[in-house]
């Protein structure tokens, strides 16, 4: 199982808490975590990335392992310790604005 | 007895406040939504319970809500708005061509007979329509296709569609206005669209007759002479008695005719309400007092509305989603500002009072008379 955290208004969208945990098949990608964390709450389709492009919105930023992974390939693999569930994957609302 | 359910959207969330038919004590319920940008509710003529709601951030994009229970509980349905075929382009602030971007929803028209079926006015500015009660959005590309999209720019707002008028005597036909285009009107239900800018007359465009290219803030209508619009400009209100065919300036005497919103009397087809604003830029309303203007001649002849309203020291703005009218006798008059308050007057702008202050920026205000 994957441990994905959430910023708190895609938690309230998704009526889910702090973390969730989602399975991937295959290797562990960015690409790959995102398609399991928004086939299993569809509410998300489109709040972390575009839903035509799966470009990563502007302010959305997805770190591990105290690493910004942001700018990574989405089909790079994902940290081991994310992989074997040790560490999360956080998707964080970036500090922009009030 | 009827009761009044006032639909606000502001830029921290959406808020319901409800009053029995005398509406002199309002029940706030909110925020909704907190901490994201409302742009519009609105409820479904055909089913006053089914309310939709359009949801945004700059972080985490567009989501539209849906609530079944007059707004007690939402859901949230398709967020999807995709561009029909491909999108080309329109004119960028500094004239050069830009690409369509999907943006946001401003404004949601629900049908005036099928709860299911509701109509999006986005920017980049276009229209869309879901006939399965907001889950899936197709677009109604004639709008954009009819030939003067790529003349489109943007106000300083964004290209926006922001209002939507149906016609209640004919399912064929509905206006649409957009910043800064002009207003447009559909005779076939949407399959092509014609502007309806003959009249105006803007100084900040190179052609000020130009046949689109202006910056209407918002159009109403009294939904018993549909023929009959009202607009206000970025500058100038006007009235139109043919559909749109053509325009004539009503501004009268007014001390500004700069202003965003424009609503209709719910009983009286002549009488119309709009707040100047004071501009270029400033956009607070003249000498600091919050005024509403009210004609009862249809335009020309004004007469000032303050009884009860900041007659010193006020400098917010209203938008123009933001004032609607409820159908109770006298008509109801309600507006939100940007600094939070939301004015209601129970006896057609005679006096008013806040029902709520406080309140995140308005965004819009919308009004549900219920039996």
């Amino acid at each position: 199982m994957i441990r994905v955290a959430l910023p708190q208004h895609l938690q309230t969208l998704a009526r889910v808490g702090a973390e969730v945990e989602v399975d991937v098949a295959g290797a562990v990608t960015q690409r790959a975590v995102l398609d399991a964390l928004e086939s299993r709450y569809p509410v998300l389709r489109g709040t972390i990335r575009d839903q035509a492009t799966f470009k990563r919105r502007a302010f959305v930023r997805f770190y591990a392992c105290e690493e910004d992974l942001s700018h990574d390939p989405p089909d790079t693999p994902l940290p081991e310790a994310v992989v074997h569930g040790s560490e999360p994957f956080l998707i964080i609302g970036a500090l922009a604005g009030g | 007895m009827s009761s009044v359910r006032v639909l606000v959207g502001t830029r921290k969330g959406g808020f319901v406040l409800t009053s029995d038919g005398k509406r002199e004590r309002w029940n706030v319920s909110g925020p909704h939504f907190g901490g994201w940008e409302i742009y519009h509710m609105k409820g479904s003529p055909a089913d006053p319970n089914r309310i939709y709601a359009s949801q945004s951030s700059g972080w985490f994009g567009q989501v539209i809500q849906r609530s079944s229970d007059g707004g007690a509980t939402w859901q949230p349905v398709g967020n999807q708005f995709t561009y029909d075929g491909v999108p080309g382009t329109h004119q960028w602030y500094d004239g050069t061509p830009h690409p369509w971007e999907f943006k946001r929803v401003w404004h949601l028209e629900p049908s005036l007979t099928e709860p299911d079926v509701v109509y999006a006015g986005v920017e980049d500015a276009a229209l869309f329509r879901s006939a399965d009660g907001g889950q899936s959005w197709q677009e109604m590309p004639g709008l954009r296709g009819h030939g003067t999209g790529s003349k489109w720019s943007p106000g300083a707002g964004g290209l926006c569609l922001h209002t939507i008028l149906l016609d209640p005597t004919n399912a064929q036909r509905m206006f649409i206005a957009i910043s800064a285009a002009g207003a447009f009107r559909t005779d076939d239900g949407g399959q092509s669209w014609t502007p309806i800018n003959k009249g105006l007359h803007s100084q900040y465009i190179p052609d000020p007759n130009a046949e689109v290219g202006h910056c209407v803030h918002r159009i109403g209508m009294h939904r018993s002479r549909p023929n009959v619009l009202f607009m206000q400009k970025h500058w100038d209100v006007l009235r139109s008695d043919n559909g749109g065919d053509l325009w004539t300036e009503v501004s009268g005497n007014l001390p500004t005719d700069f202003g965003f919103v424009l609503d209709v009397h719910a009983h009286e087809p002549e009488t119309i309400y709009v707040i100047p604003i004071k501009s270029d830029s400033e956009h607070y309303p003249p000498e600091g007092k919050l005024r509403v203007y009210r004609s009862r001649t249809g335009g020309n002849e004004w007469e000032p509305l303050g009884t009860g309203l900041p007659q010193e020291n006020c400098y917010v703005n209203i938008l123009r989603d933001a004032m609607s009218v409820d159908a109770l006798d006298p008509c109801g008059v309600y507006f939100g500002t940007t600094g939070g308050q939301v004015y209601g007057s129970a006896n057609a702008g005679d006096s008013w009072n806040a029902i709520v202050r406080d309140l995140p920026p308005v965004l819009s205000v919308e009004v549900q008379t219920l039996p």
